[in-house]
């Protein structure tokens, strides 16, 4: 037992962001950089602490010791009808970590904390801003440690809530069209998320446990136990019909199995977002205040992925490996199509929307692959895209300040007369081009390893995507960077101190995940092998 | 036996039982002669305001120390009057709580806006005409018969219609009062045409007489029940504003003064829904009983009908919403959807494993309670900041009014079923009841409609926060919104088209210098003087009793939205299905 075992650190993690905006709702509204400097400081507390808990982490044991639960919620339900067995809704506060959270996690607290740096440059009601801010974090944090189905739902929409207004306050022209898109899309999502949710915890969630008088029958919103139910299918088999008045609560057809799925896969996949659901975020890319599509492009689109795999994969395993080729052909047409649509692209937040659309194909493609390495490759990718797409906005947001625009055709030749943000612009390209010895490259090459081994054919066809990906990034950055420059140009400033921190700490994090590739996968190796392993026998046994 | 029980009278020991109601019908009476006794020039509103909101807690007192008395003893038992016909039980004491909390803060509301509306006549009776109203609902709260329900019906309906129609001098009230009578009766002789075909096939009006009727009647008289139930439902969907009953409530409430909307919009529709649940629940629910195939068939039916209502409910109230501009139709709309979330654990009925409809629906009207009661709370200091009622008045609020535009946003949140607020987990209970039943078509309405209601309540968040400006209407948008229309004294505005009317009231407003009619010389300067100082400018100012509402109500919802389970465990300790509908020698 560790020291932060001990203690409920995870807690701890999830409530710091309260403690900011305590703090920033009591200062006086005028006082702008006050209010900033506590956001910035405020945000540093879950850093600090994810990276205590990171290194805390045991690699072989996953994330047990940590786990907390508390009931929150029970809620009888026949009192009335049955008195041999009583039955309850339950639902827990219960927060928990594992090798796949863990990284998301860390993500998360790096790119806000980053992000919040970014919004310096905030230029109206500060106040508001950044407690809306502190709220998406703590909504974030929240969905990357919840292991309660509705703990996990109320936080996603706590994020939805927070970027809605973060983006229709304070983004730039058409930002309450962008605001009204991404609410209804992801409304959406997540209303298809709550039925499925709903569904899940009518019929896997249930449990017995001794009780004083007799048993007590639980409907459970814990994840533990819908997951333990899943993998155990036979669970009920023995239960003597009686005692639930003839009626089996396990009742989990074929059928049912499938609807929840691609219920899932949906709802996910609009968030992710999944090709024919993507037109949402290019609004939000275009519109949305900087540091917020670091925050979106960076830890939003993840949470899509991260659903899709803690509840999509681990919950249904059975129906993802038959759905795999599925996968794998939507993460390719994901792929291709933001590809080409990238390089058609003259605005350059454009090109890097329909980029993420692209890199976000790259992670179906690793969990299509299903193998450990296409697997890992996938949250390797999430982990690295966050970076890599959190500091390419961050440039975007500081060169837009400077130029006023950030149409291809309307800048160029920047490298001269901003030489430090035009090198770190070009080495994030080269990451998001998947150059060897910087992150992007692990990512996308242990996807296609991954599916290489299972399905050539459509292997092929992504590396295609590859090509493309060099192709639209060189094109654009390089347009930026080099070539004419334009006369209004000439006199730019070069990144000032406080935008050049975050650049260069998310670089340094970019280039040690592509060098040290094993700091991200051993964590990750646990909880896919785990997975695997479960996958394996129960395709062995049934 | 029924026979011989009905007509008996009411005892002295039993006024002790009936007192939350006996004292509000005296404080009624009391207030109407301190009406007429007040000198002309004493404030109507603080006198008879004050004393009519102290009746209302010390009836809820009465009531909350009759619901401890009672669960106090095990087990808790039902007090039964006047041959069964009045019954004292946990349901119509928490329904009975509800109404006297949601009318206590209607008069809240009305303290702070009456004095300045100069369009109401009769400071003295806005406030108690509230009374007999709160008392016909609780009448109808603790009915154990079809009649003594009715009389209660009436005496809320009634006094509602008068209460909707107190803006004399505006036409819309007028409008709105002419037709909630109408269409109240009309709902009324429905009511009361199916209850003469259930007493037909059963030989009573007693709830308990007709549960145990039911099956023989259902056996030799199918399509009397059916008509009956059917006939009583389409006169209760009227009531609760259901769509596709519900096309009267918008132009009430736009008619009526805001907090009378507020009260219709909360406590009129939570009684009646209260007395849906109560007459499914106590008849239908049991027609099936003993193996009756065709006694269960009707109680699917019913209930598919039940749910039916609430789909269209939903999804009507929802899809209407997107194009009003009106927050007052906007919030009718919206009671529309929500009496569609209400009717599902009605609809979903009772399973073996699956009977806390009661808590679910309970638990829902609260959180329905605080964020309707507190929208409409916020609407009144705004409608009067601004002199209008529409979408628009918000604009910019975030500048005018920041802690009141903080407040109404939770109370959207909550609206829109969002976390962290009361409205989400209401939903969620209803959902999940709803699943538990394997009525998977209804959750994915339930889903859809709050999907699309996002739209529209955040069209309030827009306003609030993303635009600026005053929230005053251009002189062409005036032009299209008949909103302020008043009567002139002689009546003739009737007679005129709209924009005539409108541009009459320019004119006449270039002459006296308001445009919020001429003021009544019958009424001295105390109203010209108030309207004059009302005049919108777009600054908000929160009136006390205003502000408390507000607060209260949205702090309530956060806090419900965080912490749930008090409530919960609170309803649920109280309330049995067992015990409160059903006898326990059943």
């Amino acid at each position: 037992m560790s020291f932060l075992q001990d203690i409920p650190i995870l807690t701890f993690i999830l409530l710091s962001p309260l403690l900011g905006l305590a703090v920033i709702l009591l200062l006086p509204g005028q006082r702008a950089a006050w209010i900033k400097r506590t956001a910035i400081l405020a945000t540093l507390i879950p850093l600090a602490l994810s990276f205590w808990l990171y290194a805390d982490y045991d690699r072989a044991k996953g994330g047990e010791g940590y786990d907390e639960a508390a009931e929150w919620l029970t809620i009888p339900i026949n009192n009335d009808t049955n008195d041999t067995v009583e039955m309850l809704f339950s639902f827990q506060y219960a927060l928990g970590v594992d090798g796949l959270s863990l990284p998301l996690l860390l993500l998360t607290s790096i790119v806000t904390a980053m992000a919040a740096w970014a919004a310096w440059h905030v230029k109206k009601r500060w106040k508001a801003f950044f407690g809306w801010f502190m709220l998406l974090e703590l909504g974030m944090l929240g969905v990357f440690l919840a292991r309660d189905l509705f703990l996990f739902f109320i936080f996603f929409e706590i994020t939805l809530v927070a970027t809605y207004f973060l983006i229709g306050v304070w983004g730039y022209y058409n930002r309450e069209r962008a605001a009204n898109r991404f609410l209804i899309y992801n409304g959406i999502g997540s209303a298809i998320m709550l039925v499925a949710f709903v569904l899940l915890v009518n019929t896997a969630g249930f449990r017995i446990e001794e009780a004083a008088g007799g048993h007590q029958y639980i409907y459970s919103g814990s994840y533990a136990d819908i997951g333990a139910n899943m993998a155990n299918p036979q669970a009920f088999v023995h239960l003597p019909p009686e005692a639930t008045g003839g009626v089996n609560p396990f009742q989990m057809s074929e059928g049912m199995h499938w609807t929840l799925f691609i219920l899932l896969l949906v709802a996910f996949g609009i968030k992710l977002p999944v090709f024919p659901f993507h037109t949402w975020m290019l609004k939000v890319h275009q519109e949305a205040p900087p540091s917020v599509v670091m925050i979106h492009s960076g830890i939003l689109l993840k949470m899509g992925a991260y659903g899709l795999i803690r509840f999509g994969l681990f919950l249904f395993p059975e129906q993802a490996r038959e759905g795999a080729t599925m996968l794998a052909v939507l993460g390719v047409v994901n792929l291709l199509y933001g590809a080409i649509l990238a390089f058609r692209q003259t605005e350059f937040k454009l090109v890097l929307a329909y980029s993420s659309i692209s890199h976000m194909g790259i992670v179906l493609i690793g969990l299509a692959s299903f193998n450990e390495i296409g697997l890992q490759g996938a949250v390797f990718q999430l982990v690295s895209h966050g970076l890599i797409s959190a500091l390419l906005f961050l440039i975007v947001g500081s060169l837009y300040e400077r130029t006023g625009t950030t149409e291809l055709p309307r800048l160029g030749g920047l490298a001269r007369s901003m030489p430090f943000m035009s090198g770190v612009l070009l080495v994030a390209g080269m990451a998001s081009l998947g150059l060897p010895g910087l992150s992007g490259f692990v990512g996308e090459f242990l996807s296609l390893l991954g599916l290489f081994e299972t399905k050539r054919w459509l292997t092929a066809a992504a590396a295609l995507g590859i090509v493309l990906t060099a192709v639209y990034v060189l094109r654009s950055v390089l347009g930026i960077t080099f070539g004419p420059q334009r006369e209004e140009h000439t006199a730019l400033r070069d990144a000032r101190f406080v935008e050049a921190l975050p650049m260069i700490v998310l670089l340094a994090f970019i280039l040690l995940l592509g060098c040290f590739p094993s700091a991200l996968t051993d964590t990750v190796q646990m909880s896919v092998g785990g997975w695997m392993e479960q996958l394996l026998s129960s395709r062995s046994g049934g | 036996m029924p026979g011989e029980t009905l007509f008996e009278p009411l005892r002295w020991s039993d006024i002790g039982i009936m007192a939350p109601e006996l004292v509000l019908g005296a404080w009624f009476v009391l207030l109407v002669v301190l009406d007429l006794l007040l000198p002309g020039r004493a404030s109507r509103r603080s006198w008879i305001g004050g004393l009519t909101l102290a009746g209302l807690l010390g009836a809820g007192v009465l009531v909350l120390l009759r619901m401890i008395d009672m669960n106090g003893s095990e087990p808790a038992e039902v007090i039964s009057l006047l041959g069964d016909s009045y019954r004292i039980d946990d349901f119509g004491s928490l329904l009975k709580l509800f109404v006297l909390a949601g009318t206590a803060v209607v008069v809240l509301l009305g303290l702070g806006t009456a004095e300045r509306d100069s369009a109401i006549t009769d400071k003295g009776e806005y406030f108690y005409l509230l009374l007999p109203a709160a008392m016909g609902a609780m009448m109808m709260a603790s009915s154990g018969n079809l009649i003594t329900l009715y009389i209660g019906l009436e005496l809320l309906s009634i006094t509602s219609y008068v209460l909707a129609g107190l803006r004399r001098k505006s036409l819309l009230s007028a409008e709105a009062t002419f037709k909630y009578v109408i269409t109240g009766g009309v709902s009324s002789a429905f009511i009361l045409f199916g209850m003469s075909y259930l007493y037909g096939v059963t030989g009573s009006v007693q709830l308990d007489a007709i549960r145990e009727a039911l099956p023989a009647a259902v056996a030799s008289y199918e399509a009397f029940v059916y008509v009956g139930f059917g006939c009583m439902l389409a006169g209760f969907a009227v009531k609760i504003a259901a769509a596709p009953f519900h096309a009267w409530s918008l132009d009430v409430y736009q008619g009526a003064p805001t907090p009378v909307a507020a009260f219709l919009a909360v406590v009129s529709k939570g009684a009646a829904l209260a007395m849906v649940l109560r007459i499914l629940f106590s008849t239908v629910l049991f027609a099936g009983v003993g193996g009756s195939v065709i006694g269960t068939a009707l109680k699917d039916d019913i209930l598919f009908a039940v749910l039916l209502v609430a789909a269209i409910s939903m999804l009507l109230g929802t899809l209407a919403a997107l194009r009003q501009k009106n927050v007052k139709r906007l919030l009718a709309l919206s009671g529309v959807a929500n009496a569609g979330y209400l009717l599902v654990p009605i609809g979903a009925g009772v399973t073996m494993t699956h009977s806390n409809n009661v808590t679910e629906l309970i638990f829902y009207l609260v959180a329905y309670l605080l964020m309707t009661l507190g929208a409409f709370a916020v609407l009144t200091v705004v409608g009067r900041s601004v002199g209008h009622d529409e979408l628009k008045g918000f604009a910019g609020m975030y500048y005018r009014a920041p802690w009141t535009a903080a407040a109404m946003t939770a109370l959207v949140l909550s609206l829109a079923g969002l976390p962290v607020s009361a409205g989400f987990f209401g939903k969620l209970f209803i959902l999940l009841g709803a699943a538990n039943g394997k009525y998977y078509w209804i959750v994915a309405v339930m889903v859809l409609s709050s999907v699309i209601s996002y739209y529209f309540y955040f069209g309030l968040v827009r306003q609030m926060f993303m635009r600026s400006g005053d929230g005053m209407l251009s002189e062409r948008e005036r032009l299209s919104v008949s909103e302020y229309e008043s009567l002139d004294e002689s009546g003739s505005a009737r007679g005129r088209t709209q924009a005539e009317s409108v541009i009459g009231e320019l004119a006449a407003g270039v002459e006296d210098g308001g445009p919020g009619g001429q003021p009544d010389p019958a009424y001295g300067a105390g109203t010209a003087a108030a309207d004059l100082e009302g005049r919108p400018d777009g600054t908000v100012r929160v009136p006390v009793p205003t502000g408390i509402v507000i607060w209260a109500c949205a702090i309530l919802t956060l806090a419900l939205g965080i912490f749930p389970q008090p409530l919960v465990a609170v309803i649920d300790s109280v309330f049995s299905i067992l015990t409160d509908f059903v006898p326990m020698d059943r």
